[in-house]
């Protein structure tokens, strides 16, 4: 399995592999904000903490199909699935894969952009862990709609709609924590909330994502 | 004993059963060549006995940890070098070496070009070469022979042969005779038929796949 995850590393950073591909999406999002709103502080100050939550949610999603469309593509699927290593394994690394190459960049991006948009100074600290909490659900939850939508031909359109639902929770607790870090209120609820989303799906949508992978196979 | 065998198997390819009554085995040191006409089914039985589809009806019977299947896909990955593809498939069976899979395949002078550069053969043969670094008995293999050329198809018999010899035994759908001394399996006759009435099958689940 560590096979597995280096392999899925190394793709991302080859040719075509899709790293930097949400990262920059991210970037161009936060970047023309100010254009589209106005350079107001104030009102940016106040649109912040969503707009960067909404801008990490999209860029996971941009790159969520690569996760199973292309090994399916190309057969490897049927051979992983084949392999000695269970298919709930390979559904975690590869969304834990798809985390560091796609969510973790954001992460460590996010507070450059937060500057951007005039975030305030005390949310940066809530910012940072709450996008360190909550992008592994988004890449665990991608990874089970990825899943359910690797045997149709260009499925990008219903797993976005299978998925966007899903996200909601995760982007409503992770707004808040950032909300309340800039006001000076307690942050503790939302983020063991989100906590708690993350967790749950960590555990158990490998083995529903590996369910519809079977099907698939079919 | 024997490595894999089957009784009164129905295969099904979307819910549809595809040959019934199927009853084989194949022992150490056996080949099996599958035969039929396009659409006979032997992909689906070949997926079948490889477990990556259930049974419509009977059973296979073998130890999970026995196929190496090897389908119309190679499963390679365009931007990794030949032996980075090989290494990796290495590693998830359990770290076989794969200088003698890349020296019979005649890989070695190819070994750090990206895969998407090789030709069609060269990309199968590598496919192929997969098969000796997994360690597994019983070689499951569809069609195995596409776009290889002669020599190519000498030195995959030759693998096929010696892996056997070693105790090993292969199921092979191929429309080709690769000169083994093989036992010939002919799924027509094993038709699925469509004029009677079935009621043995589970529409709970799979119904929405079709």
């Amino acid at each position: 399995m560590i096979r597995l995850f280096w392999r899925d590393i190394t793709l991302s950073f080859r040719s075509g592999g899709g790293f930097g591909l949400g990262l920059a999406f991210f970037l161009i999002l936060v970047t023309l904000i100010p254009f589209g709103v106005g350079p107001e502080s104030e009102l940016l100050q106040v649109i912040a903490p969503g707009i960067l939550w909404i801008g990490a949610l999209l860029a996971c999603l941009l790159s969520l199909d690569r996760i199973f469309a292309l090994d399916f593509e190309d057969g490897s699927l049927d051979l992983l699935a084949t392999a000695p290593i269970p298919l709930e394994g390979v559904v975690a690394v590869k969304a834990l894969a798809h985390w560091i190459t796609t969510g973790l960049p954001l992460v460590i991006a996010a507070p450059a952009l937060g500057f951007l948009l005039h975030l305030d100074s005390a949310a940066y600290r809530w910012l940072i862990i709450t996008l360190l909490v909550g992008t592994p659900a988004l890449s665990f939850i991608g990874a089970f709609g990825a899943a359910l939508t690797v045997g149709l031909k260009r499925g990008g359109l219903l797993m976005s709609l299978l998925i966007l639902p899903l996200y909601i929770p995760t982007l409503i607790f992770g707004a808040e924590v950032v909300r309340r870090g800039a006001g000076g209120f307690l942050v503790g609820t939302p983020l063991a909330m989100q906590a708690g989303i993350t967790m749950g799906a960590v555990a158990l949508l490998p083995f529903a994502a590996a369910a519809a992978i079977r099907v698939a196979l079919r | 004993m024997s490595l894999i065998s089957v009784k009164d198997l129905t295969v099904s390819r979307g819910g549809m059963p595809v040959l019934e009554g199927l009853n084989l085995a194949v022992s150490k040191g056996e080949i099996l060549v599958l035969r039929g006409p396009n659409g006979a089914g032997k992909t689906t039985l070949l997926r079948t006995l490889a477990g990556l589809q259930p049974a419509y009806a009977g059973g296979v019977v073998a130890d999970p940890e026995t196929v190496a299947y090897a389908g119309h896909a190679d499963g390679l990955k365009a931007t990794l070098t030949v032996t980075e593809n090989l290494a990796f498939w290495a590693g998830v069976y359990g770290g076989h070496d794969i200088t003698p899979a890349l020296a019979h395949f005649n890989l070695e002078s190819l070994k750090s070009r990206p895969a998407g550069n090789l030709s069609a053969g060269q990309k199968r043969r590598l496919g192929l070469a997969r098969l000796m670094v997994t360690g597994r008995p019983v070689w499951v293999l569809d069609e195995p022979t596409v776009s290889l050329d002669k020599a190519s198809v000498a030195i995959f018999a030759e693998a096929v042969k010696t892996h056997v010899g070693a105790g090993g035994a292969a199921i092979i759908a191929t429309h080709i005779d690769l000169g083994f001394e093989e036992t010939v399996f002919d799924v027509t006759p094993y038709k699925a038929r469509h004029d009677v009435v079935r009621n043995d099958f589970d529409e709970s689940f799979d119904e929405a796949f079709r």
